[in-house]
């Protein structure tokens, strides 16, 4: 008997029975698929990265470079893996492995630097003129992190007082600012922290002018990696390494003191000069001694050398400053 | 909760526990701590201690929404304690690695750095609460007043919490998670307190 009214669907709704016995293999395997699609799709995005010849263009080019009188001998150099593994590059993740995974999509060509400011005309440099301007040296420079760790990395490059010649900077400037590529687009991860882009970094004249200070173009002998500040970035050894701002676009003659990144984020613990200097502490931490990359945990301490050892060099600089006051 | 399947629980949970140190000794044997291991040993074993610690104050509010795992107060305690063990071996990195057992620059740290004067007061808080950890000590202090002693967590987690946000540099975020989370933790007591006496007075009248 009959009870009720038969239910409203077409038969053809109905599950066939072959399929409703194989349920339980069909979401298997749907799951499975769309698991599938999903790391294809992750993947995708990461090989796309990888292969496009815009952004990996240069990877791995090796540098002829000349030996230099102002390399520093007699330290054992840093692993390359150490070097472009253990990164601050804020603008792809605040975590020290997070530049190496995501600064694969910094588009490294085509690249210029703007210079513009008090010079005599403003000018606009391509990566491939900068890289001809001088014979590239390699310069090993041991690299003091304000955070207490250090390197010995190196470097590829002239002097930056070099590449000021060719700026022509008028009498009137006595400073230099220093300004990164920033590109939300391409730099996804700023949210994970509060400041402002893009990177600002400074000099005093004089201080850019000394034949330490390297315009940088590679390290071991190869091109930037993305990581380290590719294409062109600044080192400056005798100073804490975020001075050395990573992936140059602009630079500025100026006849005031520029604002830095971090000195706008944090005046009391990085200041304009931030040289290198085991009396000064950082108020969180003492500078007095380091932690040498690379090395076991019960080796790695070190004490710190005025102007990360390079005092001979640019001492001078800094007569009759009180560096208590101009850390 | 039948008790074999206790006694698993139990087991897989000493083993995950025990496994961050079982990893940090076979790096260091190994030489495998990366780059910087004086860091990476500090950080690390912060990390887990401010995990577990967090874990262990989820138990009380998960009891109170769902009576039916009443049990998980069986692994407060030892994720409580873990938590602790974590932690002695985070301040044993700072005396041996960054102190370098030189108690001038202790007294410079616990009197000029913010971070470390939180950070160790996070484990001086702890330090009673793992020492009155066992049944022998809540029955000689008695439940109330045994209670009453282990508020203290809340405010350990609160100087741990302070401690990681004073040791990262201003602008960075990282510490945000585990405060939103402890955040929930905290909130969470006074407001199922709330909603429990409101339904206890609904039930009465």
């Amino acid at each position: 008997m009959l009870i009720g009214k038969p239910p409203e669907f077409p038969s053809s709704a109905i599950t066939p029975k072959k399929q409703y016995l194989d349920r339980r293999s069909f979401l298997r395997r749907t799951l499975s698929t769309a698991a599938a699609f999903g790391a294809a799709a992750l993947g995708a995005e990461r090989i796309g990265e990888v292969l496009s010849p815009r952004i990996r263009a240069q990877a791995g080019t090796k540098l002829e470079t000349v030996k230099s009188q102002l390399s520093t001998t007699g330290e054992q150099l840093t692993s390359y893996q150490d070097i472009t593994h253990y990164n601050n590059f804020y603008e792809f993740g605040v975590n020290k492995g997070d530049p190496a995974q995501n600064a694969g999509g910094l588009p490294t060509r085509p690249w210029t630097i703007k210079v513009d400011g008090l010079v005599k005309q403003p000018k606009t440099f391509d990566i491939e003129a900068l890289l001809k301007l001088r014979p590239l040296e390699e310069r090993v420079y041991r690299h003091r992190c304000v955070e207490a760790w250090s390197m010995v990395i190196p470097w590829v490059g002239y002097s930056l007082s070099e590449f000021i010649k060719e700026c022509q900077p008028l009498s009137k400037a006595k400073y230099v600012q220093f300004l990164s590529y920033y590109n939300s687009k391409v730099e996804r991860w700023t949210s994970e922290s509060t400041i402002y882009w893009p990177y600002s970094e400074g000099l005093r004249l004089d201080e850019a002018m000394n034949p330490l200070a390297l315009l940088t173009f590679g390290l071991y002998g190869e091109v930037l990696p993305n990581q380290d500040g590719a294409p062109v970035r600044i080192i400056l050894p005798w100073k804490y390494g975020f001075k050395s701002a990573k992936s140059i676009v602009e630079v500025r003659f100026l006849d005031k003191q520029p604002p830095t990144t971090w000195n706008d984020m944090a005046s009391n613990e990085y200041g304009f000069y931030s040289n290198v200097n085991p009396g000064v502490d950082h108020p969180r931490w003492s500078q007095s001694s380091e932690r040498r990359i690379g090395l076991p945990f019960y080796a790695q301490r070190r004490p710190t050398l005025m102007y990360n050892g390079y005092g001979d060099q640019v001492a001078s600089l800094y007569n009759g400053m009180d560096l208590k006051k101009n850390y | 909760m039948k008790r074999w399947i206790l006694i698993v629980l139990k087991v897989v949970t000493w083993a995950l526990c025990l496994m961050p140190a079982a990893m940090l000794t076979y790096e260091a044997a190994t030489n495998s701590l990366g780059p910087d291991p004086t860091s990476y040993l500090s950080l690390t074993t912060g990390s887990d201690a401010l995990l577990l610690l967090l874990l262990s104050l989820t138990i009380s509010p998960l009891r109170a929404l769902f009576p039916r795992l009443s049990w998980l107060i069986k692994f407060r305690r030892l994720l409580g304690l873990f938590a602790f063990f974590y932690a002695t071996v985070h301040l044993a990195v700072y005396v041996a690695l960054y102190m370098n057992f030189d108690w001038s620059i202790f007294r410079t740290d616990i009197t000029k750095r913010r971070f470390i004067i939180a950070g160790f007061a996070a484990w001086c808080l702890l330090l009673p609460l793992a020492a009155t950890s066992t049944t022998w000590a809540i029955r000689k202090m008695g439940g109330k007043n045994w209670n009453r002693l282990h508020k203290l967590v809340y405010v350990a987690a609160v100087c741990a919490v302070i401690h990681y946000w004073w040791q990262v540099k201003p602008g960075v975020l990282t510490p945000m998670r585990q405060t939103i989370e402890l955040t929930i933790l905290l909130l969470a007591r006074p407001l199922l307190a709330y909603l429990q006496r409101r339904k206890a007075r609904a039930v009465a009248a």
